[in-house]
């Protein structure tokens, strides 16, 4: 099976169509089990009581909030090298997710915080730099819209992802390192809970839940990018005349 | 490398002396075996063109100094000038301001030239233009970044420092501060032609001076802690390098992509 | 011998033009012509290398010019609409630093003798920004004449020069065609060129 053919924004459309709404089926097939698991299955902690139910949500987006920009610099490499146009649509559809899950890790983390630290923010590594992350989604975004021609508004976005890919271990570690100096004011968010099975299985259904949300917002939006990008393509009339869409 | 190479092919003797005599070998391909231009030679024209510049425009460059210097000295009005709180401060606003006095001046990097045709020409010359790009942010960074190192052992008295924490906060300035140019060139030749301008090159360029401002402020914070500044230096040294080697080429391909 | 082969180019989702392509021998010129927005900027920074086509691909002696090869762009001279002069340097040092961009040494009476022949001797020790429209044009005129690029690429060069300038940069054009030069040039109005070197293209 030739895949080259499918990086063409018309043999993708109609195929994202199909998949999107099966996708977001299995997502929130596996958020309400992962759901399920996490706040009435997995016992109660008994360090933190009920407060850490809400890692079943903190965790996997605050994973995706990394993944995601990884996902974005890899659509942006090919995007540069190939000047193909569906990579750079990845990567502009994968931002905002990005950020949403981005936003949501710091939410719940802030919340998750408070009962079980006694404050809603520290300087710590792993907050720092996702705040930094945010940051970077913002500008990605905000470059994006800044920038008339699609085009080269692609091009300059994949350059912005992949310094920024290059610079987020950069972040991760200094902020570790001069928190490290300051042990002072810290708080040891290192010492995770021991984790029930239960706890885990629950953990890693909503994160193939966030996973396959993901991919089902992605497809959606790509195909919306297309509408935009493609209108008046003889491709996209014949499509839109011949198919329910 | 010679830095007086002549790149390209050489085709015919001066203007004037051209006539149809030269018509019969220029049909052929372009000279393969020259060498292409030297790296040096780029960086000098860059260099030496916008030093130039920036000499003929001294009074841009004297409120871009002086507004570091206001920075510098608002932050004890706005905390106390009980002497230990400004010792704690004073490594950090030093490098605070120079991250912002950084930043105010980035825009003036490539918007003129930008506007008038020269960054198209440096696109399309002989010259690799990484390397053409290397001269101007060098370029930017005496005019702009030199006088910041150099001040703040002065700045620094306003804050109690004494001479060790004084010297390595000038010493991590040094370090720290051509990091802070090479990077904000990408985020100069991103922000090209763009609308947003100089909101949108904060945004971008802010978030990645983070580890500058770490290790830089963080230098002189070991020193007062009684731990030596050696690591921070040394990461900070390892980022200018890595930055000297990746910036040049980001901000290139930047470039070429605000003229597309 | 510049070639284009089946261009196209868009500006944001409009198509400006499609299917150009267009063989320019040695010694020859052509002629892009055509209304405001038509594309004549596009397809000349097309030619030169600095925009990529939506479509299709311009070589230089069989060599792509989006390539970034250094004995191509030592062969290339294109001269923007605006004639890439800082207002901070004087006509001398604007002149020397696009020569040397281009890869030309030139020696303090080379520029001299160049910015003699455009008519600038006077005030070659000015700041550009004292320099009228035409006259910075003229600083054009000289980077040209003193380059020995064999592909000129030159949009609106007519803009703002007298009849003065106009004749001087007929000669030039005149005489980098007679030495087996290649020419193209954007424009919308007449340029006095021998007729049986020249081709026009004209963009709806």
């Amino acid at each position: 099976m030739n895949l080259y053919r499918y990086s063409a924004p018309a043999a993708f459309y109609p195929i994202a169509g199909v998949l999107a709404p099966w996708f977001a089926l299995a997502a929130a097939l596996c958020a309400l089990v992962g759901l399920y698991v996490g706040f009435v299955v997995a016992p109660t902690d008994f360090q933190q009581g009920q407060a850490y139910r809400i890692i079943f949500i903190h965790v996997p987006t605050a994973w995706m909030s990394m993944f995601i920009w990884l996902v974005m610099a890899f659509w942006s490499v090919l995007a540069l090298a190939l000047n193909t146009r569906l990579s750079a649509m990845m990567a502009q559809a994968l931002a905002p997710t990005g950020a949403w899950m981005t936003f949501i890790a710091l939410w719940t983390g802030a919340f998750w915080g408070r009962p079980t630290w006694g404050t809603y923010w520290a300087w710590d590594a792993r907050m720092t730099s996702e705040l930094i992350l945010l940051f970077l989604y913002f500008g990605v975004i905000a470059l994006r819209n800044a920038i008339d021609d699609p085009r080269r508004a692609d091009r300059a976005c994949a350059v912005f992802t992949i310094v920024g890919a290059v610079n987020i271990p950069i972040i991760y570690f200094s902020v570790q390192w001069w928190n490290t100096l300051h042990q002072g004011a810290s708080v040891s968010l290192t010492a995770a809970p021991s984790m029930a099975a239960t706890m885990l299985v629950g953990m890693l259904v909503m994160a193939l839940a966030a996973w396959l949300y993901t991919i089902a917002v992605v497809l959606v939006r790509v195909r919306t990018i297309i509408l935009e990008r493609e209108r008046g393509a003889a491709w996209l009339d014949a499509t839109l005349a011949t198919r329910r869409v | 490398m010679s830095v007086t190479e002549r790149p390209g092919p050489v085709l015919a003797p001066p203007p004037g002396a051209r006539g149809l005599a030269d018509g019969a070998t220029s049909d052929r391909a372009p000279d393969a075996s020259t060498a292409p231009p030297g790296v040096l030679a780029a960086l000098r024209w860059g260099l030496v063109r916008d030093l130039r510049i920036a000499v003929r425009s001294r009074a841009e460059l004297g409120v871009q100094i002086l507004f570091y210097v206001i920075v510098v000295s608002l932050f004890p009005l706005a905390t106390s000038p009980e002497r230990n709180l400004l010792q704690t401060l004073g490594p950090g606003v030093l490098w605070v301001a120079a991250l912002l006095a950084s930043l105010l001046s980035l825009p003036r990097l490539f918007a003129s030239d930008f506007a008038d045709g020269t960054l198209e020409q440096m696109a399309l010359s002989p010259f690799a233009l990484p390397a053409l790009v290397g001269g101007k942010v060098l370029a930017h960074w005496l005019a702009t970044g030199l006088p910041l190192v150099l001040l703040a052992p002065l700045l620094g008295l306003q804050y109690a420092l004494d001479a060790e924490v004084l010297g390595i906060v000038a010493f991590s300035l040094l370090v720290g501060t051509p990091i802070l140019s090479l990077v904000g060139a990408i985020g100069a030749a991103l922000t090209l032609a763009t609308r947003g301008g100089g909101s949108l090159l904060a945004l971008l360029v802010l978030p990645l001076y983070v580890p500058v401002l770490i290790f830089g402020a963080g230098s002189a914070d070991a020193l007062r802690g009684g731990l030596s500044a050696a690591p921070n230096l040394s990461l900070l040294a390892a980022g200018l390098l890595v930055a000297i080697v990746g910036a040049p080429l980001a901000a290139a391909a930047a470039v070429r992509i605000a003229l597309d | 011998m510049l070639e284009a082969h089946d261009l196209a180019a868009r500006r944001g989702s409009l198509l400006l033009f499609e299917g150009i392509s267009v063989q320019v021998p040695p010694g020859t010129a052509l002629v892009v012509s055509g209304r405001n927005g038509s594309g004549k900027t596009t397809l000349l920074r097309i030619l030169a290398g600095v925009t990529r086509p939506a479509a299709g691909r311009v070589t230089w002696h069989g060599r792509d010019v989006a390539r970034h090869d250094p004995s191509v762009r030592a062969d290339i001279c294109f001269a923007g609409h605006v004639p890439a002069l800082k207002d901070e340097l004087t006509a001398t040092e604007n002149l020397h630093a696009l020569a040397t961009l281009a890869g030309e040494r030139t020696g303090p009476l080379a520029l001299r003798r160049a910015l003699a022949d455009v008519g600038l001797d006077a005030r070659r020790h000015l700041p550009a920004r004292a320099l009228s429209q035409g006259q910075r044009r003229r600083i054009a005129l000289a980077r040209m004449s003193i380059g020995r690029q064999r592909l000129w690429l030159l949009d609106e060069p007519a803009t703002a020069l007298d009849a003065d300038g106009l004749a001087l940069l007929g000669s030039l054009v005149a005489r980098h065609l007679a030495g087996g030069g290649t020419l193209v040039a954007a424009t919308h109005q007449r340029l006095d060129l021998p007729a049986d070197r020249v081709q026009t293209l004209t963009l709806s």
